[in-house]
């Protein structure tokens, strides 16, 4: 939903302390954000605040502290229900990441659900923790993965997808915003041709989170996840969402404290959901931090809005004015980067997140990635952890800027200029 | 632009990197092996002729950064012509000096492969300037097992 209002960035990006970092005497660019997104005040006070006056163990004691702990985390839970639209918080479960998230699910779905000869589909942009869970539990029950292949533009092509599609399919695993690329892939349309032939969907939302508006009902994802330390929230915390029939229907994947309901030594019975997935201790301050992110995105919401709203609204300002803004840096960056003669920008997708992947004919990424840094900037270069991306552009790597709700123009400009001075030392 | 980033890309490695010296393959090499840089990619592949134990000849083809492309580069210069001690001489020297802590010294016997000392100011591009050298050890290991088996 776009608003009309516009926020000053400059006092958003007051609200990330790191921005005001020199790098070699020169003002941080952190242009880095597909990798890890910088932390705004709000989520670094509320960890802070949780090792101070609240840290204690959850669902389990008695005491003051782990009430209030307890009461924190199942906040969080509420939050990210919300923030996915899912339809109740017991399809939301809290792993240590994105990986983990999706080996949960091949790992247990997959090892219930599929057999000798199945086909799992994903696509030629996923990155590797998209692509090797499911050629780990494909090996050990006899599947097969296959390739979705992609257009030199970076889009699905979607007759080969439907193609694919055969009643052997069982599990479509296909990333929402590519990490390399930047495409926005149509998955909802994706979704149902899965579903015309019985398959089941995970989509890898990693790139998504931070820049688009989720709504897994509205998509009818059977599973969606989560890397939540690239949508502003501390590291070591993921989200896995399933469609709550599928996660009842699953075994659970680790055993342990927390996940069970009685266990004697002849036999255990397991939690309800979503405990029976969260083994163990979990990432607490981390989860707690991920509800303070919601809430700053929410708070930005509200700035936007200028009146009381409730958490889905204010969100919904906020992902409307960040789609709208990244749009408008992404094509202003495309026009100066494509500017430069000899730069060549990997995936050109009309549908795409603010991610700028790029090669120069003069030098090597790593040069690039060395020579930014000197400047102050930070980007990515290497294979982003998709080489089957690479092959199929026949490419070694890529550098790669990805922008976040804090970038501007003038961070471009530096990036240019930077590539620039590149040129001039290799050209 | 800082001295140390003047000092990692010099003039040598810039030339190295544009107009590679012994670039290509070998027809029927005594020694081959590829090296891989997983974490960004570089590839390189290097081709030995040995003569008893003296190089005869040395290639090397691939795709990497500057850094690595100049090292593998001036890499084949050096062993060129040298004995296996010789060369293990100089890749010892030159691994002591890519990854020195502290004042820079002088390493006079490693002739244009100095030039490489300013990645020690860079941790994560020590790794590309050595590929080259892990890459020739493993084909001369390679030569060697060769020979043991005959």
């Amino acid at each position: 939903m776009a608003t009309k209002k516009t926020l000053d960035v400059d006092a958003i990006r007051a609200e990330f302390p790191i921005l005001s970092t020199l790098v070699n005497g020169r003002p941080l660019t952190y242009l880095d954000n597909g990798a890890t997104s910088q932390k705004p005040n709000a989520v670094i006070r509320k960890t802070d605040e949780y090792w101070r006056e609240t840290n204690a163990n959850i669902h389990r004691g008695v005491h003051y502290l782990s009430q209030k702990a307890t009461r924190q985390y199942d906040e969080a839970r509420e939050k990210i229900q919300v923030f996915l639209n899912s339809r109740n918080s017991k399809e939301v479960i809290f792993t240590a990441g994105c990986t983990a998230s999706i080996n949960l699910v091949a790992q247990t779905w997959g090892r219930a659900n599929l057999k000798a000869g199945d086909e799992i589909l994903i696509s030629t942009m996923e990155h590797h923790s998209n692509i090797v869970p499911w050629q780990l539990i494909a090996e050990q029950v006899g599947a097969v993965v296959r390739a979705i292949p992609i257009t030199d533009s970076g889009e699905i092509e979607l007759d080969a997808y439907q193609g694919l599609l055969s009643e052997k399919t069982k599990m479509v695993a296909i990333v929402h915003v590519s990490n390399s690329l930047g495409t926005i892939n149509p998955v909802a349309q994706m979704i149902r041709m899965a579903h015309n032939v019985g398959a089941k969907v995970l989509v890898d939302g990693a790139q998504a989170g931070p820049h688009l508006r989720i709504d897994v009902q509205a998509l009818d994802a059977d599973f969606y996840v989560l890397s939540c330390h690239k949508m502003y929230a501390p590291t070591g915390v993921g989200v896995l969402y399933g469609k709550q029939n599928l996660l009842e229907a699953m075994p659970p994947y680790q055993g342990g404290g927390d996940m069970i309901h009685t266990v004697s030594i002849e036999k255990t019975t397991y939690a309800e959901l979503p405990f029976k997935f969260e083994a163990g201790t979990p990432n607490i301050a981390g989860v707690i931090g991920l509800g303070a992110t919601i809430d700053y995105l929410a708070g930005v919401g509200s700035e936007l809005l200028e009146r009381e709203a409730g958490l889905a609204e204010r969100l919904d300002a906020c992902f409307g004015w960040m789609e709208e803004r990244e749009g408008e840096l992404l094509e202003y960056g495309t026009a100066v980067l494509s500017d430069i003669e000899g730069l060549t920008i990997t995936g050109t997708a009309p549908h795409k997140a603010a991610i700028l992947a790029f090669t120069l004919d003069c030098a090597h990424p790593h040069d690039i990635g060395t020579i930014l840094d000197n400047e102050g900037i930070a980007v990515r270069t290497g294979h982003h952890c998709c080489m089957p991306v690479m092959t199929r552009f026949g490419i070694p790597a890529t550098t790669r800027a990805s922008l976040g709700l804090y970038n501007t123009k003038e961070e471009i400009d530096r990036l240019a200029a930077g590539v620039r001075k590149v040129k001039e030392m290799f050209g | 632009m800082s001295v140390e980033l003047r000092e990692l890309y010099q003039e040598v490695i810039l030339d190295h990197n544009r107009r590679p010296r012994n670039r290509g393959k070998l027809e029927e090499p005594t020694g081959f092996a590829e090296g891989h840089n997983p974490l960004c990619g570089d590839h390189i592949k290097v081709y030995l002729h040995m003569d008893g134990d003296r190089v005869a000849d040395v290639s090397f083809e691939g795709s990497g950064c500057a850094i690595s492309t100049a090292s593998a580069s001036l890499m084949t210069e050096a062993i060129k012509g040298k004995t296996l001690d010789e060369v293990e001489a100089v890749f010892r020297e030159f691994q002591s000096m890519v990854t020195a802590t502290g004042e820079a010294e002088e390493h006079p016997d490693l002739g244009d492969l100095e030039v490489l000392g300013g990645v020690r100011e860079y941790p994560v591009r020590i790794k590309c300037a050595t590929l080259p050298w892990h890459t020739l050890k493993a084909a001369l290991k390679g030569e060697e097992a060769k020979v043991s088996t005959e």
